[in-house]
C-alpha cells in the first residue's frame, strides 16, 4: 500500500494505541469519554498521554456517553478540536446527541470500536451498534486495519475541519479485530501532520466578545430550511473528502478511496465487506481466482456520505454482487447493507443481481472458507434464485 | 424568520444576534383571549405577579394591561384575579 515511506517510525502497536498517537499528533484540544469495552484502550491512552504531560489537552472524565458527546459538543463550540471514542451500548446512549453535533455543524471526531447490541449481552464485535447511527449525519468511514485506523483519524479532523465541510466524522473500526490487536503501524511524522492539518478555527464560536445562541429550537416555519440546509452542505462534503485523501497521499504515501477494490476490475462476481473482514475476504477471493473464479472484492470504505457515483462504476459491471452484513434489520430488508447498495443500483439499466447473507455477529469469526461458501452459495442464489431474502453464515440450525 | 430560505441560515442554524426571542411572536398560540373589566380592577398586581410569560404591562397610570403579542392564552391570570374581572374568550381569527 505504501508508495514511498519517508522516514516512518514502524512501531507495533494495537489499534487502539494508532488511534491515541494520531490523536496526540493532530494536538488534540479536548478528550471527554467514558470506558467501555472494546474501546477503553484508546481513551485510556490518551488519559496516560495527558497525565504525563505528552499531550496538552483538557481529558474531561464523565459520568456516561450522553454526556460524553455532549461535552464534546460544547468544546468544538468553542472552536476546540475535540475527540472521544466509544462503543456497542455506548453509541446508543450518544444517540440523540450525535445528532445535535452534526445539524450544529461540530467537526467532533469520534472512533467508534463498534460491538454487538445487547441483549444477550455482547462485548464482541459486528456493526449493529454503526448501522443504528446511520442516519445522525455524520461523515462515516471503515477502517481495514491498524494502519488505516491511525490514519483515518488524522484525515478526519483534517476534513472535519474544513470550512467547506464543519461536519463531524466516524472513523469506524471493528471491536477487538482491530481496537486490540497489535499490528505493525506506520506512525506519521509530526512535521507531516503539521503539513497535513492545518488549525482548527471555527467561523462562529462561543466567545463572550461576539456572544452567538447555538442550537436554538427552530418552529415549524424554518425546521424543513434547516433540514434542506444541513443536507445540501453535507452531499457537498465529497469533494473535501476526495481532496483529503489525496493531500494525505502526497505527503504520507498512501492512497484511500470511497470504495476499495481487489481484484474486482475484470469480476463477473464481487463480494462486498465492510472493515476488517476485507482482509479475511481477500483470502477467499486469492484461492478462488486460483481456481479459476472470476471472483473480487469490492470494501466499501466511506459509508456516508455514500459514494453512490464510484460504487456503481464499479459494482454496476459486475453479474452477481454478494454482501455480508454484521447486522440485522429486523423485519425489514435484514441486511442494511444490502438494502442500501440494491437501491443505490435500482435505477442502473445494467445491474447485477444482489445477493444477502449475515454473518459475524456479536464477535463470530468469518473465516476464508467461510467466505468461500459464501461466494459459491452466492452464485448458486443468483442463478437458481431462494426461497429466502437472505442466508445467515454459520448458524446452528 | 419565517421569510428566509435555506440558503440564508447561518452555519448549523447558529443565531448571530443573540437575544433576539423577544421578536418571536408567542401571541399567536393563543386559542383564549384575556379581557378585563376595568371598572372592577383593583390594580392589585396579582394577574402580573401570577403570568408565567410576563406578558402583563404596568400602564403609566398604576393600571395593568395585557401584552398580547406574547400572551399565550393559558388563563392563570383569570383565574388568580380575586377581583374575577378578567374574562377569557375564545380567539375567532
Amino acid at each position: 500500500m505504501a508508495k514511498k515511506v519517508k522516514n516512518a517510525k514502524k512501531v507495533g502497536l494495537e489499534g487502539s494505541f494508532a488511534i491515541a498517537e494520531a490523536a496526540k499528533l493532530a494536538n488534540v484540544d479536548v478528550v471527554a469519554a467514558y470506558p467501555i469495552t472494546p474501546q477503553t484502550h484508546i481513551v485510556e491512552r490518551l488519559a496516560e498521554m495527558v497525565a504525563d504531560g505528552e499531550l496538552n489537552a483538557a481529558y474531561i472524565p464523565v459520568e456516561s456517553e450522553h454526556s460524553a458527546m455532549s461535552a464534546c459538543l460544547g468544546a468544538s463550540a468553542t472552536g476546540a478540536r475535540t475527540l472521544t471514542a466509544t462503543a456497542g451500548q455506548g453509541l446508543e446512549l450518544m444517540h440523540e446527541v450525535l445528532y445535535v453535533a452534526s445539524s450544529m455543524r461540530l467537526p467532533i471526531v469520534l472512533t467508534v470500536a463498534d460491538r454487538a447490541l445487547s441483549a444477550p449481552l455482547s462485548v464482541w464485535g459486528d456493526h449493529s451498534d454503526a448501522m443504528a447511527v446511520r442516519d445522525t449525519g455524520w461523515i462515516q468511514v471503515f477502517a481495514e486495519n491498524g494502519q488505516e485506523v491511525h490514519d483515518l483519524v488524522l484525515w478526519a479532523f483534517r476534513v472535519g475541519e474544513d470550512p467547506d465541510v464543519l461536519f463531524p466524522v466516524m472513523v469506524h473500526l471493528d471491536g477487538f479485530n482491530l481496537s486490540h490487536v497489535t499490528e505493525p503501524v506506520l506512525l506519521a511524522e509530526q512535521a507531516d501532520v503539521d503539513k497535513f492539518l492545518p488549525p482548527f478555527k471555527y467561523p462562529l464560536p462561543l466567545h463572550p466578545d461576539k456572544p452567538v445562541t447555538m442550537g436554538a429550537f427552530g418552529p415549524p416555519a424554518i425546521y424543513t430550511e434547516a433540514k434542506k440546509a444541513q443536507e445540501v452542505a453535507f452531499e457537498n462534503t465529497k469533494g473535501t473528502i476526495l481532496k483529503g485523501w489525496k493531500e494525505f497521499e502526497k505527503i504520507f504515501g498512501r492512497s484511500y478511496n470511497p470504495v476499495e477494490t481487489y481484484k474486482a476490475d475484470d469480476a463477473e462476481i464481487l463480494l462486498l465487506t465492510m472493515g476488517s473482514l476485507g482482509e479475511t475476504a481477500s483470502m477467499a477471493i486469492d484461492s478462488m481466482r486460483e481456481a479459476g473464479k472470476n471472483v473480487g472484492l469490492v470494501k466499501l470504505r466511506l459509508w456516508r456520505p455514500f459514494p453512490f457515483e464510484e460504487f456503481r462504476k464499479i459494482a454496476g459491471k459486475a453479474k452477481v454482487l454478494i454482501v455480508l452484513d454484521r447486522c440485522i434489520s429486523f423485519g425489514g430488508p435484514v441486511g442494511p447493507v444490502f438494502s442500501e447498495v440494491k437501491s443505490a443500483l435500482y435505477a442502473e439499466k445494467k445491474r447485477p443481481k444482489v445477493v444477502s447473507f449475515i454473518g459475524g455477529l456479536g464477535g463470530r469469526d468469518v473465516t476464508p472458507e467461510n467466505f468461500e461458501y459464501i461466494i459459491t452459495r452466492g452464485i448458486e442464489i443468483a442463478e437458481k434464485g431462494s426461497e429466502t431474502e437472505y442466508e445467515m453464515i454459520g448458524v446452528r440450525e | 424568520m419565517a421569510d428566509l430560505t435555506w440558503k440564508e441560515l447561518e452555519l448549523g442554524g447558529i443565531i448571530s444576534s443573540p437575544g433576539n426571542a423577544s421578536a418571536y411572536r408567542t401571541g399567536d398560540w393563543r386559542s383564549d383571549r384575556p379581557t378585563k373589566d376595568y371598572e372592577k380592577c383593583i390594580k392589585c398586581g396579582m394577574c402580573w405577579l401570577y403570568c408565567p410569560e410576563a406578558a402583563i404591562k404596568i400602564r403609566e397610570d398604576g393600571m395593568y394591561d395585557f401584552d398580547l403579542f406574547y400572551c399565550k392564552g393559558c388563563g392563570i391570570c383569570a383565574a388568580e384575579c380575586p377581583k374575577k374581572c378578567i374574562t377569557m374568550v375564545e380567539e375567532e381569527e
